[in-house]
């Protein structure tokens, strides 16, 4: 099965092929091609995981690429237990997302094409996990980040689309550029950029000294640099802070693509990325890359936790979960905790691409994103309500849901390797099960507050009145809410069970010796060779973080549920906070001011410097040509045509007096040539 | 005993006799055989010096193959415009092809 | 006089005769078949200096395809190269000289170079040197001359076609 792996990333770069060139053609039908697609990619995969479980040897295939003296480049795949269970997530939530997309992009008369992108993004990230060497990886890369800026813009007539589209694929392009170089300079020091081959290296190099590079007054040790220039790209594609601004953003896509882009794809090609090159994080001295993983992950967390808070758009909130979660992804990695981090990953998956779809469900129903305008919501969708609680369960971690299981192993290891990174993380858990507990109380319970006559989308494109539309995804002409037709709840309730069971492989006793099977399963081997203990499962702390997350819970109950104190109040009372959070800590404003604004007023210097200092000396040039160019036709009408004329008679005369030489036949011509030839031979043999 | 001067004498010889028969002939066909010859005394030489002077890389047999297959190119092209002259012109004598003379 | 020599004189014979048949002789199609023996003869010498793949070449191009190509054209242009035409030009005299002039001082030249004998041994198997050579060092001489051949090729057609 191993041997097929190849086959995964290949039927829905097929299904992109096909929709991309007949897409139009078919029509209604182009969603199955995809979803067809998708189904074989989930059947192989499922194959090649669980053969990986029942035992079998991991896999690498490679052929010789390019070939450059003794350097070659090579291309081809790894099976592993890390890419196997991977592909399984990526192909199943992305099938999933894919069925339901059916629904709610129905009507959508651009159905074709953004299902061509779907399967073009999920081809990118299995060709990216499945890759065998750091090229390979980031052409996948670079292909999830293309799809990410054309279906984050995929309603290409709203401005605000555009501008959320470009802030992503610039603002992921600093991180890429960075992991570019980095994987330049990893080329530059092994000569090849194979995953294996660079891994062994690494270690070898561990116990040697490390090479040193001079930065200002720092010395860094050339393969922490190495890997802090790979971790750009996590950084950018996952969304760590500081690079986390266009996350947020790319709600502006159709929510389908926010579930894609939230969990299966895009942001976990960041913490992947860190999983599979964890041995060169690993081998550095006193794993310093690693410790900058951790505080990068950690601060994320704690920021965007914050931010979530003052949010009130149900999927920008998501949005900022997803940062948030995805920091503790990295912190779990960067603590020593490579079974944590990656095991969330996977749980993240299910549960974040849930709480996107239900949250989908939700705007389907009430044509709005704001949480405000909601309310009641759990009598009219009850199906939507209840997978949504799932997943809100999942996120905050309550026992015995599989968020529970797979952030208790990030704290554990946290507490056992950086207790700093546990107290922070403890804060963010409570700040997640308190913004969740406030996005639940305002969406699913007290009254209905929503508008009796929502306003049409004021981005409404003209295409969808073309094409006799009044509005995109199923409008139905009611104003009240309604339950999701089953193509889309059906999804739902399948992640739901996934969110509510997926933990369990991470319950103690489930694998050999004691511990969880995921353990088992997913285990760095550079671990025991370090002699580091992964820290068994212990029920005080579990117990202590359920306390934090039921303590978030009932905080968020108070205000937003009994409303015992009014949420006004509140925000009255935190004032600046509030803003600065809402503001999202101004994050945005300053890139916005430094880089766009900046940007922008380099682009005025440089207009102005090219309008006044180089048209002016253009202008000068100008000027002196044209005064010259009248000197010169003086010269040219009496000195030059003179001449011209002269050289012209002179030839017509000479013309004449040759003329009659002139037979027009080759052969006096040759042998005028033999005897001039003859003439040669004489003045040579004369000079011998 | 043959010598390099024997084959360079006959090369001489041929050349001479080719190049005469280009001087002389008015038929288009007739100068091609002329240039023929000249070509082929020009081989002879090719590979006389292999033989006698350097033999690496038999670079003499390399150039007159090369030889060999221009002449052929030359042929076809020459003849062709033979033909194409004759059904234009019903001639193919060169004294009498001079439509570009002024 | 040993065989080698022998053999050069006769071959030497053949290819001056049938050289001079095809500049003097008065019927075209003679020409052209006294074309025959003379390439045969020069195939011959080559075979003396162990140049046997070019030997090859020599009969099947020359002697297979561009005598044979000459006489289609002799027979298809019958109007121009009859026995009725006049084959000569006026300056057969002056070529004459000027031709034996130049055989002549190039004789003086080659004849006064004290040339060796053969250089070194010729390469076991011809023409997998020959191969070696085109495809190493004078491959760019092997890609050119093919470009040619297809470009003459073309051309053939091109000016030949009847034009409808």
């Amino acid at each position: 099965m191993a041997r097929l792996a190849w086959l995964i990333p290949l039927f829905p770069l097929a299904s992109y092929a096909v929709l991309i060139f007949r897409g139009r053609a078919l029509g209604d039908r182009a969603p199955f091609v995809a979803i067809g697609a998708m189904a074989l990619s989930a059947l192989v995969a499922w194959g090649v995981f669980v053969e990986q479980v029942l035992g079998a040897e991991s896999f690498v295939w490679r052929a010789a690429w390019a070939v450059g003296g003794q350097r070659v480049i090579t291309v081809g795949y790894t099976v592993d237990h890390l890419s196997a269970i991977t592909v399984a997530m990526i192909t199943l939530v992305g099938g999933l997302i894919f069925v339901y997309s059916v629904g709610y992009m129905g009507g959508d008369p651009y159905t074709p094409r953004f299902f061509a992108f779907l399967s073009l993004f999920c081809a990118g990230m299995l060709t990216m996990v499945l890759a065998n060497s750091f090229l390979l990886m980031l052409i996948g890369w670079e292909v999830i980040g293309l799809c990410s800026y054309l279906l984050i813009g995929f309603y290409f007539r709203r401005r605000s689309a555009n501008m959320a589209q470009m802030k992503a694929f610039l603002t992921t392009r600093v991180g890429d550029t960075l992991m570019l170089i980095g994987i330049m300079a990893l080329f530059w020091q092994f000569g090849t950029v194979d995953y294996h081959a660079v891994f062994e290296a690494v270690q070898r190099g561990a116990k040697e000294a490390a090479a040193v590079v001079r930065l200002g007054p720092w010395e860094v040790p050339l393969v922490t640099l190495t890997a802090l220039l790979v971790f750009g790209g996590p950084i950018g594609k996952s969304g760590q802070f500081p690079l986390h601004v266009w996350l947020p953003d790319a709600m502006e896509g159709p929510t389908p693509v926010s579930a894609l882009i939230h969990a299966a794809t895009m942001v976990a090609a960041g913490v992947y990325l860190v999983g599979r090159a964890y041995p060169l994080f690993f081998y550095t001295p006193h794993h310093e890359a690693l410790t900058v993983v951790a505080w990068v992950g950690t601060v994320t967390a704690l920021l965007a936790a914050l931010m979530a808070v003052a949010q009130d758009d149900i999927k920008r909130i998501l949005a900022y979960s997803t940062i948030s979660q995805l920091g503790f992804m990295m912190a779990g990695l960067g603590v020593l905790g490579y079974t944590a981090g990656l095991f969330h990953l996977l749980t993240h998956a299910f549960f974040k691409a849930l709480l996107f779809l239900a949250a989908g469900s939700v705007i389907h129903a009430v044509h709005t994103n704001n949480i405000k305008e909601m309310g009641g919501l759990w009598r009219p969708m009850p199906v939507t309500f209840g997978t949504f609680l799932a997943g809100f369960l999942a996120l905050a971690g309550v026992f015995p849901f599989s968020g529970f299981w797979s952030k208790d192993e990030i704290l554990l290891e946290a507490y056992h390797h950086e207790p700093a990174v546990y107290t922070v993380l403890t804060a963010a858990a409570f700040l997640t099960a308190l913004y969740m507990s406030r996005l639940v109380a305002y969406a699913f319970f007290g009254p209905y507050r929503g508008p009796a006559h929502p306003e049409p989308d004021p981005w409404l494109p003209e295409d969808y009145a073309r094409a006799g539309l009044y509005r995109p995804h199923g409008y139905h002409g009611s104003a009240e809410p309604h339950e999701s037709p089953p193509v889309m709840t059906v999804p739902l309730v399948v992640l739901a069970l996934l969110a509510f069971g997926a933990g369990f492989v991470a319950v103690p006793g489930t694998g050999p010796e004691g511990g969880s099977w995921i353990h088992h399963f997913l285990k760095f081997k550079g671990f025991e060779a370090a002699g580091i203990q992964a820290p068994s499962f212990s029920w005080p702390l579990a117990l202590r973080s359920l306390g934090v997350v039921l303590a978030g819970m009932a905080v968020a109950w108070v205000v937003y549920g009994l409303e015992w104190v009014r949420s006004d109040q509140v925000r009255a009372w935190a004032g600046p906070a509030y803003g600065f959070l809402r503001n999202r800590m101004y994050i945005d404003t300053l890139y916005g001011w430094v880089f766009v604004r900046g940007g922008l007023a380099l682009a005025a210097g440089l207009w102005w410097f090219d309008r006044h200092v180089v048209d002016g000396l253009v202008n000068l040039v100008g000027w002196t040509t044209v005064l010259t160019s009248r000197l010169h036709r003086l010269v040219d009408t009496y000195v030059v045509d003179g001449l011209v004329n002269l050289v012209g008679w002179a030839t017509r005369g000479l013309g004449l007096l040759l003329q009659p030489l002139q037979t027009g036949r080759a052969y006096n011509y040759i042998l005028v040539a033999a005897a001039g030839l003859a003439v040669l031979v004489v003045v040579s043999l004369w000079r011998l | 005993m043959i010598g390099l001067a024997h084959y360079l004498v006959l090369s001489s010889l041929l050349f001479g006799l080719g190049l005469f028969g280009v001087l002389t002939r008015r038929n288009a066909v007739a100068i091609l055989m002329g240039i023929e010859l000249m070509l082929n005394a020009a081989n002879v030489n090719f590979v006389a010096f292999t033989r006698f002077v350097d033999p690496t890389f038999v670079r003499g047999h390399i150039a007159a193959l090369v030889v060999i297959t221009l002449a052929a190119c030359e042929a076809v092209v020459g003849l062709a415009l033979v033909i194409n002259a004759y059904r234009h012109l019903e001639t193919v004598n060169v004294d009498q092809v001079d439509l570009l003379k002024g | 006089m040993n065989a080698e020599a022998l053999a050069f004189y006769t071959l030497a014979a053949m290819v001056l005769a049938g050289g001079g048949l095809v500049v003097l002789s008065r019927n075209l199609v003679h020409a052209a078949v006294s074309l025959v023996p003379t390439l045969l003869g020069v195939a011959g010498l080559y075979v003396l200096l162990h140049a046997e793949f070019v030997t090859a070449i020599q009969i099947l191009i020359y002697v297979g395809a561009i005598t044979v190509l000459i006489l289609f054209v002799i027979l298809l242009t019958e109007g121009a190269t009859g026995l009725r035409v006049r084959q000569r030009n006026e300056q057969v005299p002056l070529a004459f000289v000027v031709c034996g002039a130049l055989v002549l001082l190039l004789w003086g030249v080659l004849l006064r170079v004290p040339w060796g004998p053969p250089a070194g041994p010729m390469p076991a198997y011809n023409p997998g040197a020959v191969g070696r050579s085109f495809l190493l060092p004078y491959v760019l001489a092997f890609e050119v001359i093919s470009l040619v051949i297809l470009a003459s090729l073309v051309g053939a057609i091109v000016i030949a076609r009847r034009e409808e």
